[in-house]
């Protein structure tokens, strides 16, 4: 609006400015209301509300047997549950953590030893890892397999060989009793 | 268009390959507009806003909407409830129908009463009433999708007028449902349609600017303009007169939205639809009351489609019924008050309508009726015999009277 040909006869500088004031200020009202009018068709696409009522998932663990591995559903996802044998629980603890990719130790990664809680997700790119059924390839280290790329686990669920970089994700859980788990 | 050249090099760069900063201050900016446009000239731009609004809301819609005869009533209610801001979505789609409507009637009213059908605006009229037709379909459609007592019923009425076609009636009803009765195949394909029939519009109404920019705007005087004295460029003055406008629809529409959400619905299309059951009572949404009246006063299946569609076909050929040279109605004493009889009757069909066809609604929709088709054979008699008042020797003479005709020319114009 500096350009003064559009300005009405007998235009001074006074005016120019004061014109240039009155365009910027409409001018930041009205990007910032289009701005602010925008977040509701954002939001709209974030979790609704009922999705979010499904946030939280309770297991029952009775039924699971020692060696024994069940898959649950907590947001869409496959929870991974396994009821650690001793001899994978050792396993776990012996590795030296300086031969881990992403180290860990086995006792950050669980509340009771036995029940090894994670989320089923190759953190490569996101297959769901082989080695929850007897007959499934475990890979060389007893945990999961993934079938994608190679990624392999072991019995804490951490990254042992292939191209995942993190290991398998522990969610938020809680025991609500010896045998009630609650995932998330 | 070409020729415009840029102080920013890569504007310009852009330009020579892709000329839509040319096009832009062409028909944007420097487009000259005549200097007397009054407030009745918002409403194009403004029906333009409300269509952005309504795409815009509509798409975010329908990624929270299931098209199925089991699920879409629900799926609404999940939008209203669960959705983040989806009672707001629906809202502004919803009640963004009604004010696209209103606009698009004043805008039609506007060029009805200014003679902004006559020549050489022929094909900019019969686009603007091919658009209105389209928006017709769209919203017809999109009142289906929510399922409720009332999108099936009027679904079923409305589809039904084409069963009145002599001979293939049956078979074309039949095609428009996928099935024999509105089903699960007719509310899937009208979500399709729903869909598509907006980005149509919007390819209309840019033919439609198209149109305008080659004939330019009418405006209040209806006379042509005679030079650059006539205009004004449009940009600043009309980009500011029409934000000016779009502030004022924003605030009614936007105080319809948050304190009067269900001002234009009939509560019983928030009962599920149930085939079995017809409500006591249906109506249309308001903008088409007129039509459905006079399809009611027609005591025929047939005469009445033909009417009510004939209604709206009838103003393809006003540019060749209406026998005056002078375009606005300013100028035109017996004109001027046939329109406003003509806007007055379209008020009182639309009350008609809203009416159960009943008692004393019944004579007074055929009263109605007759008055709505004898507006076009009076336009032509009037065109006849009216004298017209002189006309204005220029856009500018009436604002430069007394001074001397070596006008000033505005600058840029």
């Amino acid at each position: 609006m500096s350009d003064l040909s559009t300005h009405p006869q007998g235009a001074t500088p006074d005016d120019a400015s004061r014109r240039d004031f009155l365009l910027y200020a409409t001018t930041a009202v009205g990007v910032v209301g289009a701005g602010l009018a925008l977040w509701p068709f954002i939001h709209s696409m974030n979790p609704s509300a009922d999705t979010l009522a499904l946030s939280s998932t309770e297991v029952d663990l009775s039924s699971v047997a020692e060696g024994q591995a069940i898959t649950v559903t907590w947001r869409g996802k496959p929870v991974f549950i396994r009821h650690r044998t001793a001899a994978e629980i050792e396993a776990a603890k012996a590795v030296k953590l300086g031969d881990l990719p992403d180290p860990q130790a086995d006792d950050q990664r669980v509340k009771k030893a036995e029940w090894l809680i994670l989320v089923g997700i190759c953190t490569h790119l996101g297959c769901i890892p082989l080695g929850q059924k007897p007959a499934d390839p475990k890979g060389e280290f007893g945990g999961w397999f993934c079938p994608c790329h190679g990624s392999q686990y072991d019995t804490s669920g951490r990254i042992r060989k292939g191209p995942a970089p993190r290991n398998l994700e522990v969610p938020a859980y809680s025991f609500l009793s010896d045998t009630s788990v609650r995932i998330g | 268009m070409s020729g415009h050249t840029f102080d920013n090099k890569v504007i310009q760069w852009l330009d020579d390959r892709l000329p839509i900063f040319s096009v832009l201050q062409h028909s944007a900016v420097e487009y000259p507009t005549p200097r007397n446009l009054n407030y009745w000239w918002n409403f194009g731009s403004l029906a333009g806003l409300m269509l952005v609004i309504m795409v815009l809301s509509g798409v975010f819609l329908a990624m929270a909407y299931t098209p199925n005869v089991n699920l879409a009533f629900g799926s609404v209610e999940h939008i209203m409830r669960d959705v983040n801001y989806g009672w707001l979505l629906r809202y502004a789609h919803m009640n963004g129908a009604s004010f696209f409507f209103v606009c698009v009637y004043i805008h039609i009213f506007r060029g009805l009463y200014y003679g902004s059908y006559k020549a050489p605006r022929e094909v900019l009229w019969w686009l603007g009433l091919i658009i209105y037709l389209t928006m017709m379909g769209t919203a017809f459609m999109g009142y289906c999708l929510p399922w409720g007592q009332l999108s099936f019923w009027g679904t079923t009425v409305i589809t039904n007028l084409f069963s009145a076609i002599p001979l293939v009636g049956g078979a074309i009803t039949t095609w428009l449902w996928g099935g024999f009765s509105v089903d699960n195949a007719t509310l899937n394909r009208f979500f399709a349609l729903h869909y598509l029939l907006p980005f149509v519009i919007f390819a209309l109404v840019f033919l439609h600017v198209v149109a305008l920019h080659t004939t330019k705007s009418n405006n209040p005087l209806g006379i042509d303009v005679k030079g650059p004295q006539d205009t004004i460029p449009f940009h600043p003055y009309y980009t500011i007169k029409d934000l000016f406008g779009v502030g004022i629809l924003l605030m009614v529409y936007l105080g319809v939205v948050f304190f009067l959400p269900n001002f234009f619905v009939e509560p019983t299309n928030y009962i599920p639809a149930n085939p079995l059951v017809t409500p006591p009572h249906i109506v249309p949404e308001w903008y088409f009351l007129p039509f459905y009246a006079i399809l009611r006063s027609v005591p025929d299946k047939l005469g009445g489609v033909i009417a009510m569609f004939g209604a709206i076909i009838v103003f393809f050929f006003l540019p060749w019924i209406d026998s005056s040279k002078v375009r606005s109605a300013r100028f035109r004493p017996i004109y001027k008050q046939l329109f406003w009889i003509f806007v007055i009757d379209c008020i009182l069909l639309g009350y008609i309508g809203s009416q159960p066809p009943e008692g004393t609604m019944v004579p007074l929709g055929r009263a109605a009726t007759v008055a709505y088709f004898l507006f076009f054979p009076l336009m032509w008699v009037i065109g006849k015999v009216e004298k017209p008042k002189p006309l204005p020797q220029s856009i500018a003479a009436p604002v430069l009277k007394g001074k001397s005709a070596a006008a000033k020319p505005m600058e840029k114009a």
